[in-house]
């Protein structure tokens, strides 16, 4: 399809608004569970930083490449990025008392592979750090290798594994959403335990405290997330069997090559 | 190509998600805080010599400013995915009544 030069920047930055409003607005003031503003020591956040940097880069140059080869793919991105949002924005109770959220990016990142559900995911963790007080610009490498990078790419592997083993659609995105909310949320919880590690248990007694705040409280949510990604991936093979096909996510052209 | 899942199933999932929400909010003990800010209690706790070396830009005036976010945001996410699903929902009714698919999952 020829598309020009204007209607390919037009898209863009139509979804880029959509996007940024949808993120302004989405609230969790000290309600979730990412790295708050300052909470990590300067070095740590220079050093994840430093290790994020590369993966956004990768991120923003794929999603250059692919609405180059498909524009037409922009409003299934949309609903990824839609769905991220939405439910990385609904703070739901746990079990243990507490609240967090679901990431929503594991969606993303089986559609559209994990460096573009990178940029996606970094989208949501910027603007929350800047306008809700979530998460915090200082913290945004952290933040973003644990949900942008990690995330998608424990997502996008369980499928793949799972999907080739076992054949069963659903089992392989059930864990991969499942995955990918716990993996963010150990990753988060190591994070924390590098920078305070524990007087007495050093790293690995810090790792176990935080990872009951933030770990256990996202079981629930992370099942919740599961079933959910289910149920919209069975409405995309109903009604997005085009969109499906083109990014090779349809089992005839998985085994055909 | 087996069926992804099955109508039944569809239910049984929508159940579940909202029995994990409602239980530990009818049955739970706690105060539901955020577990951010449980870590930042930790935080103090490991090392209560550590201070915070940076503060966020904005942060919304009260609780009721966030809700008034939150419901904007919730709003304006509904709609983008909303329109997605009317799009590809009216173009595949419009394929199914132009010619049936061949190939049948």
């Amino acid at each position: 399809m020829r598309i020009n030069q204007w209607q390919r920047w037009g898209t863009l930055g139509a979804i880029a608004l959509g996007t940024t409003f949808t993120v302004v607005a989405s609230p969790q003031p000290a309600m979730a569970m990412h790295i708050s503003e300052g909470f990590l020591p300067f070095g740590w956040a220079v050093v994840w930083w430093l290790g994020f940097l590369p993966f956004l880069g990768w991120g923003l140059w794929s999603l250059r490449q692919h609405i180059k080869v498909h524009p037409e793919s922009t409003l299934l991105l949309a609903l990824a990025g839609a769905y991220a949002f939405v439910l990385s924005s609904l703070k739901l109770p746990s079990v243990t008392g507490s609240c967090s959220h679901p990431t929503g990016i594991a969606l993303g990142a089986i559609l559209f592979r994990p460096p573009m559900m990178t940029v996606l995911a970094t989208l949501v963790l910027l603007f929350q750090a800047l306008l809700i007080a979530h998460g915090g610009l200082t913290t945004l490498g952290a933040n973003g290798f644990s949900m942008a990078v990690v995330g998608p790419w424990v997502a996008w592997g369980l499928y793949q594994g799972l999907w080739r083993v076992s054949g069963k659609g659903a089992i392989a995105i059930f864990a991969a959403a499942f995955g990918a909310n716990m993996a963010t949320y150990a990753l988060t919880s190591y994070q924390l335990a590098l920078a305070f590690p524990d007087r007495v248990g050093g790293v690995s007694a810090a790792f176990a405290k935080f990872a009951t705040i933030f770990a256990i409280t996202q079981v629930p949510l992370a099942l919740s997330e599961g079933f959910l990604t289910v149920l919209v991936w069975s409405w995309l093979i109903t009604y997005c069997r085009t969109e499906l096909r083109v990014l090779k996510l349809l089992p005839e052209e998985r085994y055909h090559g | 190509m087996a069926k992804f899942i099955h109508r039944p199933q569809v239910w049984l999932l929508l159940a579940a998600v909202v029995l994990l929400t409602g239980v530990p909010l009818l049955f739970g003990q706690g105060k539901f805080e955020g577990a951010d800010a449980q870590a930042e209690e930790m935080i103090s706790e490991l090392s209560p010599e550590y201070e915070p070396w940076a503060q966020p830009f904005f942060e919304p005036q009260s609780s009721e400013v966030e809700s008034l976010l939150f419901a904007l945001q919730a709003a304006l996410g509904a709609g983008v995915i909303g329109f997605v699903v009317g799009k590809y929902t009216e173009r595949q009714r419009q394929t199914m009544t132009q010619a049936p698919p061949s190939d049948d999952s």
